[in-house]
């Protein structure tokens, strides 16, 4: 059989999400960023909510996500996207409203916004992008960021007597009786690209019902502020990564 | 038994080879361009092998850039 009877319209099984526009995403090759995206965009789509959802863009890589997911968007401060996403959702209840945060937006400068969201139990979905570093600025450490782990501001690795322990705040949201689902995930496979599909469906399916607070943390690589190629940098997070934060999902109610 | 043939096509403007769609195919169909590169300089990716492709989407799920469509037909 030739090529050209294959590639046809008919047989198409996968294609870009019509969600995600067809302009240039300025993540670096193989950021897990533009991964979870495309998710965002499917399951915006598939659960027919385009009109009504809202996503709460964060200060980090992710900032300009509102330039590459076709619904509407609010761009926060610093780790304050839990409080817009709040009024997003209060004052609009029809709203379908969604965080988009890295760790440093979500567990270092937003802290109290993610826990006071999250302990109010706002109907809203909170995506956690832990990449253990601080991408956008350079690869500067985060609270997420392993022991042992080099980063531009930790340059022999982080110390517990000077740094302190890896946040993980998603366990800390999951005994908050305001989150209804609590999860962690990651893309680095075919497999948990479709898992965390899957769970970003349920998040967004409980923002729907409102059900409370929704967390999809998906543990992810920054390849370029670990300083490694977008191959090796799965294969370490896998590796350190999944030990400090397991994959599988931490609250379901 | 109904044997499956696939095959994907590379927005190859999108792309920016970082090889993750190639680690994940399960068949080596996939390979990133040894030469050539596209208008932002990067080695994009192709079916170097496209005949032992089987359509599985793998390289699809992981491309960070939706780069990648997939086709398949079942052979009788
Ligand atoms: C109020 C304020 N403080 C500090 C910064 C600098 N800053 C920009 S992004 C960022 C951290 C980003 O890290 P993260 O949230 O993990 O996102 P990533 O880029 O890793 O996806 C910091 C500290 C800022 N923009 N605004
Ligand atoms: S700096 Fe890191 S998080 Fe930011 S786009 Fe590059 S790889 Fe992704
Ligand atoms: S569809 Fe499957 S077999 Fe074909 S190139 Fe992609 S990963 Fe390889
Ligand atoms: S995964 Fe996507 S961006 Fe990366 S090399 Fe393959 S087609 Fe290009
Ligand atoms: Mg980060």
């Amino acid at each position: 059989m030739e090529l050209q009877d294959i590639i046809r319209p008919e047989n198409k099984v996968y294609a870009a999400p019509e969600l995600l526009d067809q302009v240039h995403m300025h993540y670096c090759p193989g950021c897990s960023h533009g991964v979870i995206h495309k998710l965002v965009a499917e399951v915006i789509a598939e659960l027919g909510i385009t009109e009504r959802a809202v996503g709460v863009s964060p200060v980090g890589c992710a900032v300009f996500a509102y330039n590459y997911i076709d619904c509407d968007w609010i761009e926060a401060a610093h780790g304050r996207a839990p409080a817009v996403a709040t009024a997003a959702s209060r004052l609009w209840p029809e709203n379908v409203v969604f965080t988009y945060q890295g760790d440093g937006d979500m567990s270092a400068i937003g802290t109290a916004e993610t826990i006071h969201a999250a302990n109010r139990g706002e109907n809203i979905v909170m995506i956690f992008v832990n990449n253990a570093i601080y991408g956008m600025t350079g690869g500067q450490m985060a609270p997420t960021t392993l022991l042992g782990q080099k980063t531009a501001t930790s340059p022999y690795g982080r110390r517990v007597d000077l740094n302190g322990y890896p946040l993980e705040i998603t366990n800390l949201l999951k005994e908050l009786d305001g989150t209804c689902y609590v999860t962690r995930q990651s893309v680095h496979t075919p497999a948990n690209v479709r898992k965390t599909k899957a769970a970003l469906k349920k998040a967004f399916q409980n923002a729907m019902e409102k059900k409370g607070t929704s967390v999809v943390e998906v543990v992810s690589t920054c390849n370029s502020g670990w300083k490694m190629s977008p191959e090796k940098a799965n294969e370490w997070m896998a590796q350190h990564m999944f030990e400090k934060y397991p994959l599988g999902d931490l609250k379901l109610s | 038994m109904a044997k499956i043939k696939g095959a994907v096509t590379v927005n190859k403007e999108r792309c920016k080879g970082c090889n993750l769609c190639v680690v994940a195919c399960p068949t080596d169909t996939l390979s990133l361009q040894p030469l050539e590169v596209n208008d932002r300089g990067y080695h994009f990716a192709y079916m170097s092998n496209p005949d032992a492709c089987i359509g599985c989407c793998s390289c699809a799920l992981v491309c960070p850039d939706a780069c990648i469509e997939v086709y398949r037909v079942k052979l009788d």
